[in-house]
C-alpha cells in the first residue's frame, strides 16, 4: 500500500527527529513558550495542533490548483483561522477550564508559523496523502518538544518549591518559571 | 484612579510589567529571527507599533458593534439574543492581514523612505502572534475604545523596547567566545530567558 512505504514513513518521522519544527526550524516557539507551563494545556495544546495542521495541510492540497498565487496567504489564513474556530468551540464547550486557562493561546495557533510554514512548503506542492503524513509528522514534533519540556518544568518548578531552594517569593507570579523554561528549552534541544 | 493616570497605567504596564513579548511570549518568531541586526530590529518594532495601534481599535469596534453578544441591537430589537462571538477569530484574523497591506500601500504612497525603511517587515508581522494577541487580550479584559488605544500603542512599545534590547545584546556579544554548540539561536533564547527574569522585577509593582 502507497501510505505505508519507506518514503511516507520519512515524511512523518523526519520533522519528529531530525528535523524538528521547533527546536531545529525555530518556527512556532510563542505558543511553545507560552503554554509549557503544565503538562495538562500541553497535551490539549499538542492535540488541537494535530488536528488544525492536518485538516488545513490535507484541505489546502485539495484546492491546492484553484488557488492563485498572490492571494493565497489570505485563503491559507482563512483556513486555518476556521479550523481554530472549530477547535476554540470544541474546547468551550466540552473542556470550559481549560479554554478558560489557556485563554487565547488556543486562538494564537492561527498565527503559529509551523502551521503556515507547512502550508506554504508542503501542501500546496503535494497530493492531500503525503500532506496529511507531513501534518501529521510536524505536528507530532512540536508536541514531543512541548510535552517533554512541560514535564521538566512542572517537575522542577514543585520539586523546587517543595525543598525551599528558592525562596517562595520568587515564583510569584510564574515569571521566573518561564525565564526557566526558555533555558532549559536549551538543554533539550 | 481617575484620568490620565489610568491610562498612565494601562500604558506602564503594557509596556514593562505584562511586556507582550516578555512575559506572555507573543511575536516570538520574530523576535528571535530579526534581532540580529539593530537597524532591522527599530524597523520591525516601528511596524508593529504603527501596526497594533491601528488594528486593536478596529477590531474593537467589530466586537462592540458586530461580534459580540447583543452587539447588533443597534441595527434592530430582534438581534439581542444574536452572538457572532465564534467569527472573532477569523474576522480579526482578516483584520489584521487586510490593515497591514492598506498600512503599506499608504507608506508606499506618501512617504518612501518610510517605506523603503520599514516595507519589507509589514507582510511579516501580518502573521505575527502579537498582533492578533493584543486584539484578543483587549476582547479578554473588556476595554473601552480609548484603553485600547493606550493599550495597543504600549504593547508596540513594548514590543519595540524589547527587540531592540536583544538586538544591542545580541550586537555586544559578537565577538565574545560563546561555546560552539550555543551560537545563534540558542544564545538568543538564554538571552530571551534572562531578559524576561530581569523583567520579572516590574511584576512587584502593583498598579
Amino acid at each position: 500500500m502507497e501510505l505505508f512505504n519507506s518514503e511516507s514513513k520519512k515524511i512523518v518521522s523526519d520533522p519528529i527527529n531530525v528535523n524538528n519544527p521547533i527546536s531545529l526550524q525555530v518556527l512556532g516557539i510563542c505558543s511553545a513558550l507560552a503554554v509549557t507551563i503544565r503538562l495538562d494545556q500541553a497535551i490539549i495544546m499538542t492535540l488541537a495542533v494535530v488536528f488544525v495542521l492536518c485538516s488545513s495541510n490535507v484541505i489546502l492540497s485539495l484546492i491546492r490548483n484553484y488557488i492563485p498565487t498572490r492571494v493565497r496567504i489570505v485563503i491559507m489564513l482563512s483556513v486555518i483561522a476556521s479550523l481554530v474556530s472549530v477547535v476554540d468551540e470544541l474546547l468551550k464547550a466540552y473542556l470550559y477550564d481549560m479554554s478558560k486557562q489557556l485563554s487565547v493561546f488556543v486562538g494564537l495557533i492561527i498565527t503559529n508559523c509551523i502551521i503556515m510554514g507547512r502550508a506554504e512548503a508542503f501542501a500546496l506542492k503535494h497530493g492531500p496523502s503525503k500532506a496529511f503524513l507531513d501534518g501529521l509528522g510536524n505536528s507530532m514534533g512540536y508536541g514531543l518538544i512541548i510535552i517533554v519540556v512541560s514535564f521538566l518544568e512542572s517537575f522542577l518548578g514543585q520539586e523546587l518549591l517543595r525543598f525551599r531552594m528558592v525562596e517562595q517569593v520568587m515564583f510569584y507570579g510564574e515569571f521566573l518559571n518561564r525565564g526557566m523554561q526558555q533555558d532549559m528549552k536549551i538543554l533539550v534541544c | 484612579m481617575t484620568g490620565v493616570e489610568h491610562y498612565l497605567s494601562i500604558f506602564t504596564k503594557a509596556v514593562f510589567i505584562e511586556n507582550i513579548v516578555l512575559a506572555y511570549f507573543l511575536g516570538l518568531c520574530s523576535f528571535l529571527a530579526i534581532s540580529k541586526k539593530i537597524d532591522a530590529s527599530v524597523g520591525i518594532g516601528l511596524a508593529v507599533i504603527v501596526v497594533l495601534t491601528i488594528t486593536a481599535p478596529i477590531n474593537w469596534f467589530l466586537w462592540e458593534f458586530l461580534l459580540d453578544k447583543g452587539a447588533l441591537v443597534w441595527i434592530s430589537q430582534d438581534f439581542k439574543d444574536t452572538d457572532l462571538g465564534f467569527l472573532k477569530l477569523i474576522v480579526f484574523i482578516s483584520v489584521i492581514a487586510a490593515m497591514v497591506q492598506l498600512v503599506e500601500m499608504f507608506m508606499e504612497r506618501f512617504s518612501q523612505s518610510l517605506y523603503n525603511s520599514l516595507g519589507i517587515f509589514l507582510p511579516l508581522i501580518a502573521v505575527n502572534c502579537s498582533i492578533l494577541g493584543g486584539s484578543l487580550f483587549m476582547v479578554e479584559r473588556e476595554y473601552t475604545i480609548s484603553e485600547t488605544v493606550v493599550y495597543g500603542f504600549g504593547s508596540g512599545v513594548g514590543f519595540f523596547l524589547a527587540i531592540v534590547a536583544l538586538a544591542s545584546i545580541r550586537y555586544r556579544i559578537r565577538y565574545s567566545n560563546i561555546p560552539p554548540r550555543l551560537r545563534g539561536v540558542g544564545m538568543a533564547m538564554l538571552l530571551t530567558g534572562l531578559l524576561s527574569m530581569a523583567f520579572m522585577a516590574f511584576s512587584g509593582i502593583d498598579l
